[in-house]
């Protein structure tokens, strides 16, 4: 019988006295295995609602103009350096997303329009718990889309690092049954002082805890930091030339391909940025949106660039609670909105192409007279990809109450 | 000293340890002072452990006075001589263990008393703790945990009268906190006073002529000459830290210390609690640009003088704070049409002024140069972009969904923008020099508005003041505010019956905090079983009680704020309006919990600059020869002793290991190390909670 070093820390009371009596090459022998080149998933969750129209730019809608006339993007025949970047004659990225461009036109990178939670909340925070937990509407879900997904696809010696949410905390997206990690700073995760008495310590403490926040918790953390002891995060060093920007963002980025890399059994990933919500301000080709895009597209490239071959297993996507307002407000920036845009990348992302239902933008368009509509449910965007990357055979525990059609899947992905 | 026990000895400690946990369990005091007694007339190589079991109630209370070193020497001694028996009989009933362990703890004398003395809860419905249980929730969720010495001293006054107290906290005497925080200026600073001594970075280098990166690299090298002056002239490593902080950080780095600093050491702990509560339920974050010079007046003069005192007074406080108005955008939320009315008189004033000086440049083109720029490759009839102004949602919404009403307190789209429009006006005089709220007329929306159906048009300023008015009395909001300070106070699920209560106490005494907290801490719910230790703490909560259960001196916790930061929560540094969520699930889980065991360890072991342990003092002088009761103190100063099975026999495993017995083959004396031992405990899994 296989024993994983959890189920084993669990087995009873002798467990803190066995433990710690355990010698230390035992205790790494029995941690979790990975099993390697399997399919991984990123998430990237941009936190304020960002402005979607403004970063897949429907340059060809006159309303768009008419609507910002101070914050829209140039149409792409106007040229220079602050014109979109024209994608599909219709819509095009925002100068800053240069970098992302030549990956749509590549074929590796895929745009959804006009997607998002059919819930009508402006509110920032019941809208990214909905679209965290995956039930819009309902706000007494405790748990997230892509937890309850691994609980759908149990491993029976699942790896410490099977989800990781690079941050100081667990988001809503990975909290659930299935064990997940957070990992806010990977080149100081190790505890402190001589881990024979610290680390055994705290591991046989939170091991035998009957605290049920805290049960648990510890022996997850402790077999992650075991797995982590043959990696030296210090000298990584990015390949063929990837240059991450010097941000959280990029840090997050690096840290994930280094995981991948290093073959731990990462099969989900998320990160998270913030800063998007531009009330005031926001900028047009340049300004505050355009430093957040230039972040977002700076580092997906290097990302891109640096897993070279790797990108074949992984989907990226993000995603951000809801959009903003059509029109622009009275101080050059955008209220909340409604539907938004999410990005999707990756060898196994039919790229190229902008998908969406456009609702277009005219007055009698417009949801509530004011926000883009939601023509394309996000639901069924993440459920393209749990079901033909991932191998999620069943989607209702993902997202209860949402039907799930496979026919009617954006398809967006190969396979 | 494990080894020296043998096979059986390890069983016998197993069991007493669970011996003593089933005391726990009972809810009865136990005190396991487990000590090798090798001086008191035993045969060497056969210590015997020792047991002390400390009754509650009023007879122990006369015997343990206040001051530690007494009730200690009282401990050790009694435990030398009087309970020996009690010790032998556990000793060989351990080597039975499952047969004796339960007649080891029904053989013991007291039951859990949950009957407590009047004079000491007064009208308070404690039913369901035992005298230091009800002390500890007191000391857990009306302070930030115990200091040494805080159990004794409710204990003797009385649980009621410390209560009584907290809730009128201007009578209690807290002067050495204001001497702690007189070194810090900027404190004491208007935001005009603040932005002349630490202007924006940006700024000064446009008036020297250079770039912001220039600046920067010269700033850099300035500070680095001065920490090497300063290392030279020996100065404190956290001091040093401090005075090296660039420019505008500095003002935040001081309103965090004092933060910590109140929190650690004020006696006014409620009133502490309460005005961290209010600031995260009305945030602001620091980073976002003017608010860096503006939080620091909006801590001291917004929050704080309303912390204990009506809600709309404090929610009107906020909605003229310069730093909210900056944060939630209100500053710039104008109606359009009177704005361009406004922009249309002032140009024609312009105009006026110009002929009285033909021939010099128009002033208007200097502020106004018309961009004009084609957009879509048309030319655009875009309106110059500094003449263009309307209604900006932002304040609006969150004053309803987190400041007042609630995200249900059945508001629509079109109430957002009616009370957006209402507070139109309300926003900043000279925003860039000395900030000051000021209500314009001329921007104001004048138009009849109508918010969740009733009609407003007053007229100017009293719109915004009706709107206020109205959210802040109303019953949802009442029910909002209860349910969130339920929610802080008493557990992450409040009773619906409790939050009722305190929401009809908050309608019928106009919004008086102080009534609604009283109305709390009355309640059964209060002080229930269920309530009792389920909360976690959030990371401030958890460096601020391991501070406070240290006793540490922090004279410049600049590294003490690091760590709070570190572990998640950076001070001041929320960047959504919400603030930080007040639940268990963010804060506690797998990797997370690393940076807290890493801080438990590093604070006790004093390797946080600017905040000092004396742990000698605390745990005892013998106490650095001895880890047992080293980690007897430990848990019994931190954790009332209040801890389960499974951590107390790890933390008395590990007493045998050299690390922390720090052993060497040519020194006999062994030196306990006591900081290894307190960063254990203040890492425990219990310690997380309070």
């Amino acid at each position: 019988m296989k024993m994983t070093r959890r189920v084993f820390l669990k087995s009873g009371g002798v467990a803190m006295v066995g433990m710690t009596a355990m010698p230390a090459f035992l205790q790494r022998a029995i941690a979790a295995t990975p099993a390697p080149n399997k399919k991984k998933l990123v998430v990237l969750f941009q936190r304020g609602a960002m402005d979607g129209l403004n970063v897949v730019v429907p340059f060809a809608e006159p309303n768009y103009y008419r609507l910002r006339p101070t914050i829209a993007i140039p149409q792409p025949k106007s040229g220079g350096q602050d014109a979109a970047i024209d994608l599909d004659g219709f819509f095009g990225f925002h100068p800053s997303l240069q970098p992302l461009a030549q990956l749509f036109h590549s074929g590796q990178l895929a745009v959804v329009q006009a997607v998002g939670s059919p819930d009508p909340t402006r509110s920032h925070f019941d809208a990214q718990d909905f679209m965290e937990s995956g039930t819009p509407g309902k706000s007494s879900t405790n748990d997230g889309w892509l937890n309850r997904s691994l609980v759908a696809m149990p491993e029976e010696q699942p790896s410490s690092f099977r989800a990781v949410a690079f941050g100081p905390y667990l988001p809503l997206t990975l909290r659930g049954n299935a064990p997940a990690i957070a990992i806010p700073d990977l080149k100081q995760f190790r505890l402190f002082g001589n881990p024979q008495v610290t680390e055994s310590s705290f591991e046989a403490m939170y091991a035998d805890s009957v605290d049920k926040a805290l049960h648990g918790v510890g022996a997850e953390t402790f077999e992650a930091i075991d797995s982590l002891k043959k990696l030296d995060p210090d000298s990584y060093q990015p390949e063929n030339g990837a240059q991450y920007p010097n941000s959280r963002f990029g840090k997050s980025l690096q840290e994930i391909a280094e995981l991948i890399k290093a073959d731990v059994g990462m099969e989900v990933a998320f990160l998270d940025s913030g800063g998007w919500d531009h009330h005031v301000n926001e900028g047009g080709a340049q300004g505050q949106l355009s430093n957040l895009l230039r972040d977002l597209g700076q580092g997906l490239a290097a990302f891109h660039q640096d897993l070279g071959e790797h990108m074949d297993d992984i989907v990226f996507v993000s995603m951000s609670e809801f959009g903003r307002t059509a029109h622009e407000n009275g101080n050059r920036g955008t209220d909340h909105g409604h539907a938004n845009c999410m990005l999707l990348m990756g060898g196994q992302v039919k790229g190229g192409k902008v998908y969406t239902k456009w609702p277009g933008m005219n007055e009698g368009q417009l949801y509530q007279d004011r926000d883009l509509a939601v023509t394309t449910d996000f639901r069924s965007v993440l459920g393209e990809i749990l079901t033909k990357h991932l191998r999620n055979p069943d989607l209702s525990p993902v997202f209860p109450g949402f039907e799930n059609d496979p026919r009617k899947f954006v398809n967006i992905l190969k396979a | 000293m494990f080894g020296l026990y043998g096979r059986t000895g390890v069983a016998a400690f197993v069991a007493f340890a669970a011996a003593g946990q089933l005391f726990a369990a009972r809810r009865v005091k136990l005190f396991v002072e487990g000590e090798t007694v090798r001086d008191a007339g035993n045969l060497p190589g056969k210590p015997v452990p020792q047991h002390k079991v400390y009754k509650t109630g009023k007879s122990d209370r006369s015997n343990s006075t206040s001051t530690r070193s007494v009730s200690r020497r009282s401990r050790v001694d009694e435990a030398c001589a009087a309970v020996l028996a009690v010790g032998l009989s556990l000793f060989l009933a351990g080597i039975v263990p499952s047969a004796h362990a339960g007649d080891a703890g029904s053989a013991s004398q007291t039951k859990p008393n949950y009957n407590l003395p009047k004079a000491f809860i007064g009208s308070l419905p404690i039913t369901q703790l035992t005298e230091d249980e009800a002390i500890s929730q007191a000391l857990n969720r009306l302070a930030y945990g115990p200091r040494p010495g805080d159990v004794e001293r409710i204990r003797q006054m009385g649980l009621e009268r410390w209560i009584t107290q907290q809730l009128n906290f201007d009578s209690i005497d807290d002067s050495a906190v204001s001497a702690r925080l007189s070194g810090f200026d900027t404190l004491n600073m208007s935001s005009a006073k603040l932005l002349e001594k630490y202007p924006p970075p940006n700024r000064v280098a446009k008036e020297k002529g250079i770039t912001p990166e220039e600046y920067r690299d010269q700033m850099k090298q300035k500070m680095e000459e001065q920490r090497q002056s300063l290392r030279q002239e020996g100065v404190d490593p956290a001091v040093i830290q401090l005075e090296t902080l660039p420019g505008p950080q500095r003002i935040q780095m001081e309103l965090n210390i004092a933060t910590l600093d109140r929190a650690i050491y004020s006696n006014r702990q409620l009133y502490e609690v309460m005005a961290n509560f209010w600031f995260n339920h009305f945030n602001v974050n620091a980073n976002k640009g003017a608010d860096r010079w503006l939080l620091t007046s909006y801590v001291e003069k917004t929050i704080r003088p309303h912390a204990m005192e009506k809600f709309e007074d404090l929610v009107l406080a906020t909605a003229k704070s310069p730093a909210m108005l900056f944060y939630l955008d209100n500053w710039l939320s104008a109606d359009p049409i009177a704005f361009q009315q406004m922009q249309a008189e002032l140009a024609m004033r312009r105009r006026r002024f110009e002929g009285f000086f033909m021939g010099m440049t128009p002033p208007q083109q200097r502020q106004f140069p018309q961009p004009n720029k084609s957009l879509n490759g048309q030319p655009v009839n875009a309106p110059p972009r500094k003449q263009e102004r309307g209604l900006n949602e932002n304040y609006g919404r969150e004053i309803m969904e987190l400041h007042t009403l609630g995200v249900d307190g059945g508001y629509a789209q079109q109430d957002v923008i009616a009370v957006a429009k209402c507070l139109t006006g309300w926003t900043i005089r000279a925003p860039q020099k000395d900030a000051q709220f000021f209500f314009d007329d001329r921007i104001h929306d004048q138009s009849v508005k109508y918010v969740m159906g009733k009609r407003i048009d007053y007229g100017g300023m009293k719109d915004g003041e009706a709107v206020i008015h109205m959210l802040a009395t109303s019953d949802a909001t009442a029910h909002h505010i209860s349910f969130q300070l339920a929610e802080h106070f008493v557990s992450e699920n409040p009773p619906q019956a409790l939050v009722n209560r305190m929401a009809q106490t908050f309608l019928s005494s106009d919004g008086d905090i102080r009534a609604v907290l009283k109305t709390m801490i009355y309640s059964r719910e209060f002080w229930s079983r269920d309530a009792y230790r389920s909360k976690i703490k959030t990371p401030f909560e958890l460096a601020v009680s391991a501070a406070r259960s240290l006793g540490v001196d922090a004279t410049v916790p600049v590294q003490l704020a690091q760590w709070v930061g570190r572990m998640g929560e950076p001070m001041y540094q929320c960047e959504p309006p919400t603030g930080y969520a007040d639940t268990a699930t963010v804060w506690v889980n797998a990797g997370s919990l690393l940076n807290r065991l890493n801080f438990a360890l590093t604070l006790a072991t004093n390797h946080i600059q600017g905040v000092n342990a004396d742990l000698q003092t605390l745990l005892g002088e013998d106490a650095s020869a001895n880890p047992k009761v080293a980690l007897t103190r430990a848990l019994n100063d931190f954790l009332d002793s209040q801890v389960s099975d499974g951590t107390r026999a790890t933390l008395e495993k590990q007493l045998s290991d050299p690390q922390v017995l720090q052993a060497r083959l040519d020194d006999p004396v062994k030196h306990v190390n006591e900081g290894l031992i307190a960063g254990l405990v203040l890492g425990s899994p219990e310690f997380q909670r309070r």
